[in-house]
């Protein structure tokens, strides 16, 4: 394989992983706050279909991101809601919100199967994308793409380097003592719920604008799903889960190249090979047994504690302020 | 005298918050319709007579009330030990995959090929559900995930053998296995898609998921275990080898339901041969309140709206995709309306 080839895969992964890599970080948002928005699989769904038909309609992709954020955001706000005020089970109502929005984007996306419609321009950055290598990968692609390592890096500051979002990990992992020293814990949580939403969203649209263009039957093939499952590989953690975003979009592209040199074995390997990875891939962050093995050496753990985290404390429970 | 009274205003009221939810689903489902330029009114009569328009098509809703059936009474029992069995969809395929491995090799009459099909899709199930159970209690897997990727794991199997080694004569589609020797098909009313086994085999499942969690001991533990797992625990309930007796026999509930789906309905193994039915169990149970009694009814509303939604993309033009949207609104509207309402006690 030479240079160019795998600079243009590395590209292609950057790309490929963007719509994932703004649902994962808006979940940790949401997760780190205390709110499991089980929804995802639905949400990006129905945030996809609606972001593709807003674009092919108006011809405005801002109006298709916009609507799609709205979209994320209406979801998760019925889920903090019914967790903050009905005092109900997230993943209950999560669940039951990922087969209804599931089924709203089919029935409202009927007319807009396999319709060609827009898609994000690409938009090399002057100057730098002309640097060596690095610039090829990094800085020409389209403004989605830029948008989405920025996320990272924001979401990562945010959390760890600024006050609110000290607050932030105080609401998810002790919200009793966090409200005793003055943060209003359910409105903060109801509003990283609604913010972690709208970037679900941002990610379906992107997913059907970017990534899988148009739209059709059960577009994003159980995308939400592995999102959630890579917020859990990345320990709540917004840089170790847009890694394991990536380690996932590299997966794929190396699938797609064993699949065209393994045409004999059968496709629903390759289908399904994600899912079954996504098994192993919890197994060994949540295995106690790992634990016990890398605890021997000081070294070894920690190298291990820096790979997985533990959940935030108070993560899917209610919280009574009163 | 008093407590038949009580019981009898909580019945009423239990009605009336049922009426909330009912009347602003098919509110906002009209409203779909008219967005999509449907005439609502057309579109609710096409769906009763897709349900009940003649005795085929009756009969057609029964073959969706089996599957919902067995598979909510399974789901009561997982969800009675505080568990999340997503996975119930993939167990379903794994029965009917077992179910078709024994309808293609053994060659018997249908006296012992049906008992034997069954079980052998109860056990594919069982031990479907059992793995998932094993990741969650020794694994430390959330059931929800590792329910999931099996769920995917198991249909991509079922695709792999119909279009691999199980392909038709010739030719590899995905429309489904070559149809079982007429020995393995579950007999039929005269003219009608539905027989006396299936009906049997819900009704059965029913009444004894019903006293199992009400009149052992076990569905005791089963249900202390749910409410609190540590407390359970220092009780000396052994709570994993429940948790993963739970798991085992939502799993044969499922397999059968698959088995069934696979020899009663299609005669042969199709891909979608669990055909949602698993998850739309979850919204079932959702809306009885995790209690039996109520289980065949909604099951039966659930079944009736899905069939009845499959003539409308042929009549109207409509995706049938109408009938999820209008059980999922409803179960989220009615859990919903469940929280105001402990809310305002």
């Amino acid at each position: 394989m030479d240079t160019t080839l795998i600079v243009l895969t590395l590209a292609s992964i950057l790309a490929d992983s963007a719509p994932l890599v703004f649902a994962v970080i808006g979940e940790t948002l949401s997760e780190k706050a205390g709110v499991t928005n089980l929804s995802l699989d639905g949400t990006i769904l129905l945030s996809a279909m609606v972001g593709f038909a807003v674009a092919f309609t108006t011809e405005s992709l801002v109006l298709a991101f916009l609507a799609a954020m709205l979209v994320g955001a209406v979801v998760a706000a019925i889920v903090a809601l019914s967790s903050i005020v009905l005092k109900l089970d997230q993943i209950a109502v999560g669940f039951v919100l990922t087969l209804l929005c599931g089924d709203l984007s089919t029935f409202f996306g009927n007319p807009y199967v396999r319709q060609p419609g827009p898609a994000v321009p690409h938009w090399a950055i002057p100057f730098l994308a002309d640097v060596p290598v690095l610039g090829k990968i990094l800085f020409d692609q389209n403004v989605v793409v830029y948008l989405s390592i920025v996320l990272i890096f924001a979401a990562w500051w945010w959390i760890y380097k600024t006050q609110p979002g000290l607050q932030l990990q105080s609401i998810g992992e002790r919200p009793a003592a966090a409200f005793a020293r003055g943060v209003n814990v359910n409105r903060q949580r109801f509003i990283y719920a609604v913010i972690g939403g709208a970037l679900v969203g941002f990610g379906g649209a992107a997913y059907s604008l970017l990534v899988k263009l148009g739209w059709s039957y059960h577009h994003t093939y159980g995308i939400g799903w592995i999102a959630l499952a890579i917020v859990i590989f990345g320990g709540w953690h917004p840089i170790r889960a847009a890694v394991g975003a990536y380690i996932f979009g590299g997966l794929q592209s190396v699938s797609s190249f064993a699949q065209s040199a393994f045409a004999t074995l059968p496709t629903q390997v390759f289908q399904t090979a994600p899912f079954a990875l996504m098994i192993v891939a919890l197994l060994l962050v949540s295995n106690e047994s790992l634990d016990r093995f890398f605890s021997g050496s000081p070294l070894a753990r920690r190298v291990w504690n820096s790979l997985h985290g533990a959940p935030p404390g108070a993560l899917g429970t209610v919280f009574e302020q009163e | 005298m008093e407590e038949h009274t009580t019981r009898r205003t909580s019945i009423v009221s239990d009605l009336g918050w049922l009426i909330g939810p009912v009347v602003l689903t098919l509110v906002l489902t009209t409203l779909a319709l008219i967005v999509m330029g449907a005439d609502p009114l057309k579109a609710y009569v096409t769906m009763w007579q897709g349900a009940f328009g003649s005795a085929e098509k009756f009969s057609s809703v029964v073959d969706a009330w089996v599957p919902l059936v067995l598979c909510s009474v399974g789901l009561l029992i997982t969800f009675r030990a505080g568990l999340w069995n997503i996975g119930i969809e993939g167990q379903m395929v794994m029965g009917a995959i077992f179910a078709a491995w024994v309808a293609r090799t053994l060659d018997l009459p249908a006296e012992v090929l049906i008992p034997l099909i069954l079980l052998a899709g109860a056990l594919g199930g069982a031990l479907w559900a059992l793995l998932a159970g094993v990741l969650k209690v020794y694994g430390r897997v959330h059931e929800i995930f590792g329910g999931l990727g099996l769920n995917f794991v198991a249909m991509g199997l079922a695709l792999y053998l119909i279009i691999g080694p199980w392909k038709r004569a010739g030719i590899a589609s995905t429309s489904g296995t070559e149809p079982f020797r007429p020995a393995a098909w579950l007999p039929n009313f005269p003219g009608l898609s539905v027989g006396p086994i299936e009906i049997v085999l819900a009704l059965v499942a029913l009444v004894v998921v019903y006293f199992a969690l009400r009149g052992t001991l076990w569905g005791l533990q089963l249900k202390a275990m749910g409410k609190n797992i540590r407390s359970a625990f220092w009780l000396g309930i052994p709570t994993q080898r429940y948790a993963l007796s739970a798991f085992g026999l939502c799993g044969v509930c499922a397999g059968l339901a698959g088995a069934e789906q696979a020899i009663g309905v299609w005669a042969r193994l199709i891909p979608a041969i669990s055909g949602g039915y698993g998850y739309l169990s979850i919204l079932v149970v959702l809306l009885a309140s995790f209690t039996v009694p109520p289980v065949p009814f909604i099951a039966f509303f659930f079944a009736a709206v899905t069939k009845g939604s499959i003539a409308l993309p042929l009549d109207l033009q409509i995706d049938s995709a109408l009938g999820g949207v209008l059980q999922g609104m409803l179960v989220l509207l009615f859990v919903l309306s469940q929280g105001v309402r402990s809310r305002m006690r």
